[in-house]
């Protein structure tokens, strides 16, 4: 098992945002987390990544545990991730093809010249054109900083590779394109995936397997292809978009989701 | 009924707690910056950013001073005929005060604030959860270079002023109230001690620090996207600026007290 959760509590004052998940990633699988808006996700990707630390429960990736590991671990745990952000959250101040190369040239202290050499590679992997390389974040439209946002997550090879929301904001044809990459960047590097989305066409396009978190808690989980006939109403209800059923449309959490 | 001490208190706790908060972030920058990688071109552009940049508003606002301290010591030593302490009084003032007070409080309304904004976008727009995630720690990529060149380009750039702050003194003195030009230089060093530089730019290299520390505190902890953002940059300034003037007293009281 790639990354193994049991037990991960996360509160914020009162407000009980994880309750204790349960959740395998085998390697070399795609495994997607859906839920409805502030059920919590985000907040189960950063307790992952160690971005936010849990209150409670394990998190072992490749057998090492997260929860509670010092800066300096987490720093090299995070060598073996890669991380597409819902923003793409490039860096600004960089041109395109430094913000690609960053995690080569800030973490892997490879030469600029050889960084910049690899990221029009993996530019190119992502349908990007050398010419990208040179322009600011600020100059690129919605899906094209999330090509680039999706390139520098793939250029270190990563063995894991997580997507925050990886199509939303984006026009359909776009969320396809965006889908189809994800899919090819994740089988060419062989790496293990976990996503968490509300999208479920692109639910039905990236994953293997889907879980549900809802509540707290993993409520359903189960291949990709059984999720139409889950037999759980509250994936029922969220799949097919309803408004009425089980799921308490009123809940949210405030901490980024 | 309330006690009339407990907002005193709790004014207190509060102050204690920041002045904490903000002592440990200083000291797990330095302490993450020096354990390396360092990050020279980071460094680099932050100098050009604190030192460069500022030097128009910072030229502008010492040539004004100098030439200002000028004309006041001049009618006010009128009264008494000690006309010939102009110059003297020019250069004292500026190299042990208004320099680098003058020059502190300018560059922490034009950089600290820019500082506090830009960590302050970074972390609203994830950008700093996203270095993490590139194996790079954001105090040593982001705060570390920052809080070096606030240290090291303050004193340069106080040292230019100083420069022409001196030189606007002489512009009126010899143009407009008459002095001689070599008689005015003459009484520009002939007081000036190797200490009153030395105070200065000290003062300067602690202001540099408070201004980028200032800075990145506010802008690294915003929250709540634009208007957080906004609250950050205020901050950053107003207590930038009460710092500088508070640290001035002291490092004025190290230096001169006797």
């Amino acid at each position: 098992m790639k990354i193994r959760i049991r037990g991960l509590r996360k509160s914020f004052g009162s407000n009980h945002v994880l309750q204790g998940i349960d959740l395998d990633v085998p390697q070399g699988q795609s495994v997607v987390v859906i839920g409805g808006s502030g059920s919590g996700k985000s907040v189960l990707l950063k307790c992952i990544l160690g971005l936010i630390e849990a209150d409670a429960g394990s998190i072992l990736v490749d057998g090492e545990e997260v929860v509670g590991a010092s800066a300096r671990r987490l720093t090299t745990l995070r060598t073996k991730f890669g991380m597409l952000f819902q923003s793409a959250a490039l860096f600004d101040s960089l041109p395109v093809w430094e913000n690609v190369a960053f995690g080569l040239m800030a973490a892997e202290r490879t030469e600029r010249p050889e960084a910049r050499e690899r990221a029009i590679q993996t530019l190119a992997k992502v349908g990007l054109t050398p010419a990208v390389a040179d322009q600011f974040p600020s100059e690129l439209s919605g899906g094209m900083k999330k090509r680039v946002g999706l390139a520098r997550a793939i250029c270190t090879a990563p063995e894991i590779i997580f997507f925050d929301e990886p199509t939303t904001g984006l026009d359909p044809i776009m969320s396809d394109v965006i889908n189809d990459l994800i899919r090819t960047c994740v089988s060419d590097l062989g790496a293990t995936a976990l996503s968490i989305t509300h999208d479920m066409g692109s639910v039905r396009k990236i994953a293997d397997r889907v879980a549900m978190l809802y509540d707290g808690a993993i409520i359903w989980e189960g291949p990709v292809a059984s999720i139409e006939d889950s037999g759980n109403p509250y994936v029922e209800q969220f799949i097919r978009g309803h408004a009425d059923g089980p799921i308490d449309v009123g809940q949210k959490v405030p901490a980024g989701g | 009924m309330i006690n009339p001490l407990q907002p005193i208190g709790a004014a207190l706790i509060g102050i204690t707690q920041t002045a904490g908060r903000i002592s440990f972030f200083a000291g797990n920058a330095i302490g993450n910056g020096f354990l390396g990688p360092f990050y020279w071109r980071q460094l680099w552009r932050q100098m050009v950013e604190i030192g460069f940049y500022s030097l128009p508003v910072v030229g502008l606002t010492a040539i004004f001073t100098g030439m200002v301290l000028a004309l006041q010591s001049y009618t006010g030593f009128s009264r008494f005929e000690a006309e010939s302490a102009v110059a003297t009084i020019v250069v004292l003032s500026m190299v042990r005060e208004l320099g680098p007070v003058l020059a502190g409080l300018m560059v922490a309304g034009r950089v600290g604030a820019a500082m506090a904004a830009e960590l302050g976008t970074m972390r609203v727009t994830e950008q700093i959860d996203a270095l993490s995630t590139l194996s790079t720690d954001p105090l040593r990529y982001l705060v570390f270079p920052r809080l070096i060149a606030g240290l090291v380009t303050l004193p340069l750039l106080v040292l230019v002023a100083n420069v022409i702050g001196v030189m606007g003194g002489y512009l009126v003195g010899v143009h407009k109230l008459g002095f001689g030009p070599i008689e005015y230089l003459n009484r520009t060093f002939e007081f000036l001690e190797t200490q009153d530089v030395v105070s200065g730019l000290a003062k300067a290299a602690v202001f540099g620090f408070i201004i980028a520390l200032m800075g990145c505190y506010h802008g690294y902890h915003s929250r709540g996207g634009a208007q957080g953002v906004g609250t950050a940059t205020t901050h950053a300034v107003v207590s930038a600026s009460i710092l500088i003037l508070t640290a001035n007293y002291f490092i004025t009281e190290a230096f001169f007290s006797r």
